[in-house]
């Protein structure tokens, strides 16, 4: 490479246009479906209102992939599909075939090269999540290790659809939450305050905007050991890690501090019900690579008291506001604690206002 | 601009030429099931990686057992820097900590959609002290060719560390893992065949929609011809980040919003209509047949919202449309029986972000209902939505994402500015709080009949 190449200009050309790679049926029939069955977990059945018919075979992949992966499933698809796929929102991978006869074979290919089918309708998609210690910056864990081992534990309910309605699970590094909300959230939850580096804050951080990051005003400016830095209010800092972005030295991660939090409810469908946030439900659970076992102990207690109690249609949220909150811990064998009253603003909104009162 | 392509501390990067690795051909990695690559010992070097190795067993798909893939490629220009990220990986998982830090890196000609990552381990970990992501914008709908996918391997073979997550939580493809010198060549290459930085900081990101149009008889509008039709009129915002924060548009063809885009956009556009849900009896009397009367009842009849459906004694189902959300449920159970109707468009929700700063916030109606259909619909999309980043570049605190501001400032303030009446399908009920000054409430009041065609109940005793 010469040092003295201009580099080349970017061609601005946005966001690409799929039709350019979309499968042939999916592209012919665009805007024109007129309804859509599920013949077996695993497989969607789409026909358009020309009578056109598609079968669609998702299957779950690790999100992080190697080339050689992602030519693995090329492979597939040019054999047994048609040569296109697409990925869905949870990073399923899925095929499309326009006859039925082409579903078994693509299925039994791609369980024979590891990749589990499933992830449709009533059952635990993959779990949607963040980069973690392979990749962020400011991660407390690494969510592909904890998503590996709980859907290595879901496995069944991935490849069945035996679940009272979907189930979609999300995992978060830090309390940024980019996993975003679920019907189970396993989030990374500080429980410290930042440990401060008062050498290096001058010059890493631009201190007012930090102290503008803090949600509850708990930093401030301050000399320290004659050098200009930042302080931190520990009586009012709710350890949310929102100062450790702009200022690294503000280290909010510790064998002691970083630990794990267990959320329900969150919905975004409209369905039924209005899309609702995923309300707390276990803290200060252990931060535990390679496998996270307590973690997915909770997961697993959560998941199958839903199972088993909530009724066909019912999203985990849905099911609990019918049984109420204290049935919900004394199916989960979860405890209620102070820390389960919300104190942030617009909490009492979230107490009973009445005497609605389950028995 | 020729020294935008600088490490962290502005120094010139490490060229990160690989050094002592076998010439040797072979292209097929010693690859296969879980625990057959043995870490200890070899010729290479590798490092030990016992905690990661447990996460090799189990039948999920193994990303640590695709990492060792590409550490084991021998011969291929990313193996050391891969034995390197799995020195650094395993550390973690010793130590419990991440050992990255951000830097500035970026393109030439953009100033975003690179995401530095340098090592805080580099003394022990050399081969990936760089380990910096692309965020490259995907087709619309997440629809690929095997010959298109098979490009983007090879382009970040030749470039990068062979590591690719489709997708990121951003709605991007994430090219994980280069140096920053190839940085610049990898970008040239992807941009060659059709692809293009997402974004990054303080600016317009990446844009997700469902499979929609392409497959589903829900879908309300053309989702990908509206994400493309905003974000591409809007990229200057996405790779020259001048925002007061990030400004995120989402896309859902109906309201079972797919991509989370009342949740997680500043600007949610979700597929509805208008007119009357349409109802094939016949396929309603099957339905009946199959799952039991009472089945019926208890899971769509009760498990309606607002109470708009009813099984007649001849087992057809009778609809009150007025009162109907369209919230899909009906429609997600009887997908024979049931589809919406033919006066389709959008409703648009401003606001929607997680926690940081002031707490979760979900996107609110701004827009109840506006068509989609035909290129002025879409031009008039694609205006509102660039009012409304303006509004945002010039109201917002820095920080501030756009829901956050409108609570600063209260909804009507906002509707004003993006020039929006107000309309009760913004609220769940209207105000409970007296403390608000209301001397020009008549007058509002005449705005609203004038609107709606009607005449005040002053104007009629005036005649």
């Amino acid at each position: 490479m010469s040092e003295n190449t201009q580099p080349r200009t970017p061609d601005e050309v946005g966001v690409p246009d799929p039709m350019q790679y979309m499968h042939p049926v999916l592209k012919k029939n665009y805007g024109n479906w007129d309804w859509h069955d599920r013949p077996r977990p695993g497989v969607l059945h789409h026909v358009a209102k020309n009578g056109d018919e598609v079968w669609t075979v998702r299957a779950g992949t690790q999100r992080q992939m190697d080339v050689y992966t992602i030519r693995k499933l090329c492979d597939i698809a040019d054999e047994f599909a048609e040569g296109h796929v697409r990925f869905t929102t949870r990073s399923n991978i899925e095929f499309m075939v326009s006859s039925y006869d082409k579903v078994e074979p693509l299925i039994d290919k791609l369980q024979a090269e590891g990749f589990p089918v499933g992830g449709t309708g009533n059952s635990v998609s993959m779990i949607s999540h963040t980069q973690g210690w392979l990749h962020c910056d400011i991660p407390g864990t690494d969510a592909s290790g904890v998503v590996k081992s709980l859907m290595d534990m879901m496995y069944e309910e991935f490849i069945k659809e035996e679940m009272p309605n979907r189930v979609r699970i999300t995992t978060s590094c830090c309390q940024i939450n980019c996993g975003g909300q679920g019907d189970i959230a396993i989030n990374v939850q500080y429980t410290k305050p930042p440990k401060i580096n008062h050498d290096q804050v001058a010059n890493v951080c631009e201190r007012p905007a930090v102290v503008a990051r803090c949600p509850v005003a708990a930093i401030r400016p301050a000399m320290v050991d004659g050098k200009p830095s930042l302080e931190v209010d520990e009586k009012k800092c709710v350890c949310c890690g929102a100062c450790y972005p702009p200022c690294p030295p503000m280290q909010i991660n510790g064998l002691e501090s970083t630990k794990i939090a267990i959320w329900v409810g969150g919905k975004h469908s409209n369905a039924r019900s209005r899309p609702t946030f995923h309300k707390l439900v276990v803290a200060n659970l252990p931060n535990n690579p390679p496998r996270w076992p307590e973690v997915a102990e909770v997961v697993r207690k959560i998941l199958y008291a839903y199972k088993e109690n909530a009724k066909d249609w019912e999203r985990m949220g849905e099911w609990i506001e019918r049984i109420g909150w204290p049935r919900f811990f004394e199916l989960t064998g979860l405890a209620f604690t102070k820390h389960h009253l919300d104190t942030w603003v617009g909490a009492r909104h979230t107490m009973n206002m009445s005497t609605h009162i389950h028995f | 601009m020729d020294d935008t392509i600088r490490g962290a501390g502005g120094q010139l990067s490490w060229p990160g030429f690989i050094t002592g690795l076998s010439t040797r051909d072979a292209s097929q990695p010693a690859s296969g099931g879980p625990n057959d690559v043995k870490a200890e010992g070899n010729g290479m070097g590798k490092h030990a990686t016992p905690l990661l190795d447990e996460l090799e067993s189990g039948p999920w798909p193994s990303f640590v057992t695709g990492l060792k893939r590409l550490r084991d490629s021998e011969g291929k220009q990313y193996a050391p820097m891969m034995n390197d990220l799995l020195g650094q990986l395993e550390h973690s998982y010793e130590e419990r900590l991440g050992f990255w830090k951000g830097g500035t890196v970026s393109v030439f000609g953009y100033g975003g959609g690179i995401i530095p990552r340098f090592s805080e381990v580099a003394d022990k970990f050399p081969e990936s002290k760089e380990f910096h992501t692309l965020r490259v914008q995907p087709p619309a709908g997440y629809h690929y060719s095997t010959e298109v996918l098979r490009k983007l391997c090879d382009i970040w073979e030749r470039h990068g560390s062979g590591l690719i997550a489709f997708h990121g939580q951003s709605g991007d493809i994430m090219f994980q893992g280069c140096t920053t010198e190839n940085t610049q060549k990898a970008f040239d290459e992807l941009n060659e065949i059709g692809f293009d930085l997402g974004g990054a900081g303080p600016a317009l990101r990446t844009s997700m929609s469902c499979v929609g149009h392409a497959r589903c008889e829900m879908s309300c509008y053309d989702e990908a011809r509206a994400l493309r039709s905003m974000i591409n009129e809007y990229l200057d915002e996405m790779h020259r980040p001048a925002l007061p924060y990030k400004f995120k548009f989402k896309f859902s063809g109906c309201p079972n919003d797919c991509v989370n885009a009342i949740h997680r956009a500043d600007f949610a556009v979700i597929g509805t209509w208008r007119d009357e849900m349409k109802v094939n009896q016949d396929e309603i009397k099957k339905y009946v047949a199959d799952m039991g009367r009472k089945y019926f009842i208890d899971h769509v009849i009760n498990m309606c919202p607002t109470r708009a459906l009813s099984l007649n004694d001849d087992d057809t189902l009778e609809v009150d449309n007025k009162s109907c959300v369209r919230c899909m449920h009906c429609l997600n159970v009887l997908t024979k029986a049931l589809s919406p109707g033919d006066d389709k468009g959008v409703a648009i929700l401003i606001g929607g972000k997680r926690a940081l700063k002031v707490g979760d916030l979900m996107g609110t109606v701004v827009v109840p209902f506006m068509k989609l259909e035909t290129d002025e619909d879409f031009e008039k999309l694609v205006e509102f939505g660039g009012e409304i980043i303006d509004f945002f570049a010039e109201n917002a605190l820095e920080h501030e994402r756009v829901g956050e501001t409108i609570d600063r400032i209260g909804l009507p303030a906002f509707l004003e500015a993006v020039g929006i009446d107000p309309d009760p399908n913004m609220v769940k009920h209207p105000r409970t709080s007296c403390y608000v000054r209301t001397d020009d409430f008549t007058e509002e009041a005449e705005k609203y009949f004038a609107k709606h065609g009607k005449k005040s109940d002053a104007a009629v005793a005036a005649e």
